[in-house]
């Protein structure tokens, strides 16, 4: 055999090994999706949705934990979008380049890396205690936008970033000020990708159970929350109560919820991918 | 003994301190042993230059003689460079434009640019010429109707796209997107139009209309134009300044320029021979 042949030979080895991760993962997900949907798909009736939690399986609901899952998304991203956008504008537009803000960089990187049961016991430390606001849904949004703020300043900084530089000296040249240049150019032009971002970012925070725990979000909550300072529950908290009882119908129940679960993180990943794809289209 | 007489109006940087009180004209723009430093890089070796008034001046020069630096210096455009510095003096209409107290906003309403690249905003051909009033916080409709149709018409590209207003920028030729960069410039009323290589990016077709449009714009506007094509400076420019390594060579009448150089580097640029 000579050199080519073996270079042949081993770019298909590789090749079949690459397919071979891949369908690993995919297949997993399947076996995962479908296991989920034989149990739970014919537990979800307009009924489940709408029931408050209860000792007998069949007569529980998700109503508490999906609303509590929809205050802490709509509060987090009340609180996460406006600073995490206003942190990047800073960042990228304003911020002097040298080692303050080099040092800066490396640790929102850093951020994003810390487990988020970290933050979880700074959010029962700052949030629940020194604050003073109880587990309240307030208490974990606070907690949950600290987790994705990382997420979203990076997001936004890279779309920022892809966004030509032609475009802002035009807009310079032209006599306009850097915010006006900020407000009319930069952000229009990069909201597809900074949306993008944020609604990914949003979809990890639906999914968050460890921080929320920790902040002291409940597993049986008797009403849906009224207002932020009023305690909570979320979905995957509930479902995780819900495994671990011996009940047979609560595992239908926790299968069925985590359908639901699924369903709007998907729904939220399908929003991001369309923007994502429309924003691309824009430049070329 | 001839070539004197045309050198009145013009200086280079050897003569500038001699023959500054002979000037019959009044410049435009005035500028003093000006440096410009990109970190320890010394990218502007010390010019001293007057710009003529409702003229277009050409600058010429291999690339990284310094030019387009130079030309930036004038709308304040080297600014958000990181490292940039700079020392000495410009003065525009007898007013130094690197005094502190100095808005860049308002310099370069009264100094336009436009870049190599057609560079419209990914919005319609409307709102492209408008932002340079909208961002002044011109609100009347009217007011800023008749001033994008005025700009574009200047640009000599109303005809083609007036029915198309609302359409994508982007939709355009290249051609046609340069011209609407400078409609959008000129839409601000500017004194002074500066251009960086306007033409590089485009055919002979949208050049030629280009440099048509600039010839007639002199009457109104002081246009200096950075270019690599030695032909369209010979077409189209009054005056002619030709930078080398930070310095500048030599400055003169374009027509001096290109018959009868004066220095030896000029001459060899020109012809083709380096650069």
């Amino acid at each position: 055999m000579n050199k080519i042949q073996i270079n042949r030979w081993k770019d298909q080895l590789f090749k079949i090994w690459g397919i071979a991760c891949t369908l690993v993962g995919l297949i997993l997900l399947v076996v995962f999706i479908g296991d989920i949907l034989i149990d739970g798909i014919m537990r979800i009736d307009w009924g489940f949705v709408t029931d408050l939690p209860s000792r007998k399986p069949e007569k529980s609901g998700i109503y508490t934990a999906l609303m509590g899952s929809l205050w802490i998304l709509g509060l987090t991203t009340i609180i996460a979008f406006p600073i995490g956008v206003a942190a990047a504008i800073y960042l990228e537009e304003y911020a002097k380049k040298g080692r303050f803000s080099a040092l800066l960089e490396i640790n929102i990187s850093n951020l994003a890396g810390v487990p988020s049961i970290i933050y979880g016991l700074l959010g029962l430390e700052v949030f629940v205690r020194i604050l003073n606001l109880g587990a309240s849904v307030l208490a974990g949004s606070l907690t949950l936008s600290l987790l994705i703020l990382p997420i979203i300043i990076v997001a936004t900084r890279e779309s920022m970033k892809a966004v030509p530089s032609s475009i802002r000296d035009a807009s310079y040249a032209l006599g306009a000020s850097k915010w006006q240049t900020i407000w009319n150019q930069i952000l229009p032009a990069s909201s597809g990708g900074i949306l993008t971002g944020v609604i990914l970012s949003l979809s990890r925070a639906v999914g968050e159970t460890a921080p929320l725990i920790v902040v002291g979000a409940l597993a049986y909550v008797p009403f849906a929350p009224g207002n932020p300072l009023d305690e909570f529950s979320v979905l995957p908290i509930q479902i995780f109560n819900w495994i671990s009882r011996p009940q047979h119908g609560f595992i239908e129940n926790a299968a069925a919820a985590i359908i639901i679960l699924l369903l709007v993180t998907f729904m939220m990943n399908g929003v991001a991918v369309y923007y994502r794809n429309k924003w691309q289209k824009k430049w070329k | 003994m001839e070539v004197s007489i045309e050198k009145d109006i013009i200086m280079t940087s050897e003569n500038t301190e001699k023959n500054e009180s002979v000037n019959v004209q009044k410049a435009k723009i005035s500028v003093k042993n000006t440096k410009v430093w990109y970190g320890d890089f010394e990218a502007i070796k010390g010019i001293s230059m007057e710009i003529q008034p409702n003229s277009v001046t050409a600058f010429i020069g291999p690339s990284g003689c310094g030019k387009s630096t130079f030309l930036r210096l004038f709308n304040r455009m080297n600014d958000y460079v990181d490292g940039f510095s700079m020392e000495g003096k410009i003065k525009i209409d007898g007013a130094n434009i690197y005094k502190k107290k100095v808005h860049v906003e308002e310099l370069r309403k009264e100094v336009g640019m436009v870049f190599q690249k057609p560079n419209p905003f990914p919005k319609s051909i409307y709102e492209n010429v408008a932002y340079g009033l909208k961002i002044q916080g011109i609100t009347d409709k009217k007011v800023i109707d008749v001033r994008v149709e005025k700009a574009l018409k200047q640009a000599d590209l109303w005809e083609e796209v007036k029915n198309d207003l609302k359409k994508s920028a982007l939709a355009l030729s290249g051609g046609q997107q340069q011209r609407l960069c400078i409609a959008r410039t000129l839409a601000v009323e500017p004194s002074i139009i500066l251009m960086d290589e306007p033409t590089s990016a485009l055919d002979p077709i949208s050049t030629a209309k280009i440099e048509d449009l600039i010839f007639g714009l002199k009457e109104k506007y002081t246009i200096i134009i950075v270019t690599h094509n030695m032909q369209q400076a010979s077409r189209i420019s009054d005056y002619t300044a030709f930078f080398y390594l930070g310095e500048l060579v030599e400055y003169n009448k374009t027509k001096s320029i290109f018959t009868k150089p004066e220095k030896k580097r000029t001459e060899n640029y020109i012809t083709g021979r380096f650069g």
